[in-house]
């Protein structure tokens, strides 16, 4: 298993936003983390990539426990992450911003972070250049390319979320959190963002995306865990959460009322 | 032409400084109060050294530099973690105690009184004193040019790249992989150390030091010239230190000072900061901007 | 001794604590350090000093001394709060959309105007606070306490309990209360924002003026007044948790007590007096950055 957790719980002031939730993410595949506003979706992915801290409960990527670690360990172990109210670096520019996700590829990583600062500053037209043609190679995978030395707060709000992608991918991660990727889009571009979600797990990238599309959702993910108040009411493949009875209750059902 | 050069010298030292403030606050986005108490850790350093202990000026100067990091590293630890006001506060603070202690450790740094005939700087036997402006106008000169390559290389690579983002959303430069507070402890260092090399030429020029130049005015001061210039831009704060310092000497210039007290002056410092953050927040010349195409293109070529 | 320093402690403490609800109270509101605030209270200190003497005029020393007093209060009350609102709606109002260092940036320069402008029109020097009653310490229960303690004692007392119940109680104090928890929805309720926001500037700095007011027949009046008593000031707005009124009570006279016992009792000597707040304020930011009451908040994601 890529990722896991084991009975994770985060009490706010005495609200239980996550309560012993068991996740987990298979390698190679695309899981889908689904539920009503407020099931606790976010706070999951929160406590998973060290934006937040668990109260009780554990985290295992890849075996090891990072239950705890900072947000930038966890980047640097592989696990990525875009966020539900986008957060570029609105100021820099396009390309800057995958430039940023290139920030810890530099160099050979047996040597010390110190030295490989030095390194950065003393040989900088060699490494800008080697970030800068990397960094586009990303921007190229989500045909963003021509707007590289635009500034990202410029970019229509598709593109935005497309960039966030890049800029995550740029960290060459194993495992890819997309919080609300389709929010905002309109249908032509949700089926872009379909294509390019698959594209990426082709390149073997594992991605746990939050979703409230469910046609995005139903057809591109190979596993569905649904969230409700804080649990887990249910996972499987998408056939089985459409005919979850408890699913259709907590979540589905209400979506057929309206 | 005397004058014009008195000018310059301030201009250079207070250069040297807002480099520096420029670092923390145009790049990092880190409100420092204290670049003055940086400024008087630097100028005490080498006026207790030389003075004291007979060291050579330039011997002090890594010292001045160390000390002035040091203590940056010393506030920025416990405070950088947290809500950037908390920094704004906590160096306002450091900047009193550093004056405070100036005043009150007698043993150590002659209390008021200040410490006076402080050696005069010497290289390869050829003495640059105060009353050779063009020397020492060179001679400062010569190190703001150097610390303006030395920070804007910094700011261009990826290390300056990591502390923009940083002040832009400190959330999402964390989740990209960066330690957001070792870059912000180090800006904050480096900006501190460029103040205390102000400190040391500081001492060097007008010979003598009392804890009356190292207020909080001066701290203010410095903001405002990275803050008229525009934050972000290593030339507009050389600019802007420029500017100010003209402005301060121009009653004096003019032959008018005692039309124009000086309270005067800092009154319209003040006003500057106020109308800028209101009118024009991205000061004279503007952030600067990196364009990474040419570099490709070049790259391109070469390959 | 103990209980001498208590009570010196104590009136200090009482000063620090109603300057440190105008900090409390903006920073609940806007997320903003008010660097001006020290300077409001510089200056309503100045304003009251000087209608003190022009309102007592060569009258002898009677009812006419202490009501006049009271005058001088509330004039410099109402000045500085015109003045809070003033500096509110040029300086910050347009900024409130700005980067997060632009206003911090403008109060700096705020506070600047005020301590140098004070500087220009009243001199550099000093001016010593001219208290006309009689000073002669009480002796309660071996505790020599001067009339001048009890009356900042009192005033401050009296004016927090009323805030308390102003915030607590009352209408606008409800809808302050709501437009610091969230200014957007507290807009959608129909609740006048902007008009909260200059009622908060003018509350605090009111109070400020009052604080500046008591410390100045303590010490003296100088331009510079406002820069070491409004970072004490706020250090005590820290330490009860800032945004938390109850808590900027708790924290000024916590940190008035620590002041005087630290001289009194651990020694530190008088000139390094300022350093015990600076010492406090990294301590809590160490250990317990929300403060004693305050709540941590995280950033939403």
């Amino acid at each position: 298993m890529l990722l896991e957790t084991e009975k994770l719980t985060r009490i706010y002031g005495g609200v239980v936003a996550i309560n012993d939730v068991d996740f987990h993410a298979s390698e190679g595949l695309i899981t889908g983390l689904i539920g009503p506003n407020g099931a606790g979706k976010t706070t999951l992915f929160n406590n998973m990539t060290g934006l937040d801290v668990p109260t009780r409960g554990k985290v295992f990527f890849e075996g090891n426990d990072i239950t705890g670690k900072s947000a930038h360990e966890i980047s640097r172990m592989g696990i990525a992450r875009t966020f539900q109210n986008i957060r570029l670096f609105k100021e820099m520019s396009v390309i800057e911003n995958v430039m940023i996700g290139r920030h810890f590829k530099v160099g050979n990583k047996d040597k010390g972070r110190f030295r490989q600062a030095l390194k950065s500053y003393f040989f900088m037209s060699r490494e800008e250049r080697w970030i800068y043609d990397s960094a586009m190679e990303y921007l190229e995978f989500l045909e963003l390319g021509k707007f590289a030395n635009d500034d990202a707060k410029s970019l229509p709000y598709g593109h935005q979320r497309e960039l966030e992608i890049a800029r995550a991918l740029a960290t060459e991660p194993k495992l890819l959190f997309l919080d609300e990727p389709a929010a905002g889009m309109n249908p032509q571009e949700t089926e872009h963002l379909m294509e390019t979600i698959r594209r990426i797990r082709d390149k073997g990238i594992s991605i746990v995306l939050i979703e409230h599309d469910m046609k995005l959702v139903m057809n591109i993910c190979d596993e569905i865990t649904v969230l409700s108040f804080g649990q887990k009411i249910a996972e499987g493949t998408p056939e089985e959460i459409q005919n979850n009875e408890t699913v259709i209750e907590a979540y589905l059902g209400r979506e057929e009322e309206d | 032409m005397s004058f014009f050069l008195l000018i310059l010298i301030y201009t250079g030292i207070y250069a040297l400084m807002a480099i520096g403030q420029n670092l923390i606050t145009g790049y990092g986005g880190m409100l420092s109060l204290c670049q003055a108490g940086f400024y008087g850790i630097g100028a005490y350093a080498t006026a207790i050294l030389t003075v004291t202990f007979g060291w050579n000026f330039w011997a002090t100067l890594p010292v001045a530099i160390g000390l002035s990091a040091l203590f940056g590293l010393l506030i920025g630890l416990p405070t950088l973690r947290l809500n950037g006001d908390y920094l704004a506060i906590a160096t306002l603070g450091f900047g009193e105690i550093v004056r405070n202690v100036l005043n009150n450790w007698v043993s150590l740094t002659n209390g008021p009184m200040g410490i006076q005939r402080i050696p005069m700087v010497e290289i390869f036997g050829f003495q640059i004193n105060p009353y050779r402006k063009v020397a020492f106008a060179i001679l400062v000169w010569v190190f703001v040019v150097a610390l303006y390559f030395i920070f804007k290389r910094f700011a261009k690579c990826r290390l300056g790249r990591a502390l923009m983002a940083i002040s832009e959303d400190e959330i999402a430069a964390g989740s990209m992989g960066i330690n957001v507070t070792i870059y912000k402890v180090v800006a904050f260092m480096l900006g501190a150390s460029s103040a205390g090399l102000a400190g040391s030429f500081f001492a060097v020029y007008s010979l003598s030091v009392t804890p009356g130049s190292f207020q909080f005015m001066t701290s203010v001061l410095v903001l405002c010239m990275v803050v008229l210039g525009g934050m972000g831009n290593f030339k507009a704060c050389i600019l802007g230190a420029f500017i100010i310092q003209f402005i301060s000497y121009l009653p004096q210039l003019l032959g008018v000072t005692n039309l124009v007290p000086a309270q005067a002056k800092q009154v319209f410092f003040g006003l500057i900061l106020v109308v800028m953050m209101v009118w024009r927040p991205q000061g004279i010349l503007g952030r600067e901007k990196f364009t990474y195409v040419k570099k490709s293109a070049k790259g391109i070529q070469e390959g | 001794m103990f209980f001498q320093h208590f009570t010196n402690g104590l009136t200090l403490g009482g000063i620090y604590a109603l300057i440190a609800l105008g900090y409390t109270m903006v920073y609940g509101i806007l997320k903003f350090i008010n660097f001006a605030h020290g300077d409001i209270l510089m200056v309503g200190a100045y304003i009251g000093m000087f209608s003190f003497n022009f309102f007592r005029g060569d009258a002898p020393l009677g009812a006419w001394t202490f009501f006049s007093f009271v005058l001088a209060m509330i004039v410099s009350a109402a000045f500085c709060a015109f003045l809070g609102m003033f500096i509110e709606r040029v300086a910050y109002k347009p900024l409130r959309h700005a980067s997060r260092l632009a206003p911090l940036l403008s109060a700096i320069g705020v506070s600047f105007i005020l301590s140098n402008g004070a500087a220009w029109l009243w001199g550099t020097q000093s001016k010593k606070f001219d208290y006309p009653f009689d000073n002669t310490p009480l002796m309660i229960g071996g505790v020599a306490i001067t009339p001048h303690q009890i009356l900042i004692l009192v005033v401050s007392l009296i004016l927090m309990v009323v805030l308390k119940l102003f915030v607590d109680r009352t209408r606008l104090g409800k809808a302050m209360r709501a437009t610091s928890l969230d200014q957007d929805t507290a807009l959608l309720m129909g609740i006048n924002v902007n008009q909260v926001i200059s009622l908060t500037f003018a509350i605090g700095s009111a109070l400020a003026a009052i604080g500046g007011i008591l410390i100045a027949f303590d010490y003296k009046c100088y331009p510079t007044l406002g820069m070491m008593t409004g970072l004490k000031a706020f250090v005590a707005a820290v330490a009860g948790g800032i945004g938390n009124i109850t808590g900027a009570m708790l924290g000024g006279i916590l940190l008035g007590l620590l002041e005087t016992f630290g001289v009194a009792i651990l020694g530190i000597p008088m000139g390094y007096k300022d350093t015990i707040a600076f010492a406090i304020l990294i301590l809590i930011l160490l250990v317990k950055p929300e403060g004693l009451l305050g709540k941590r908040e995280k950033e939403k994601v």
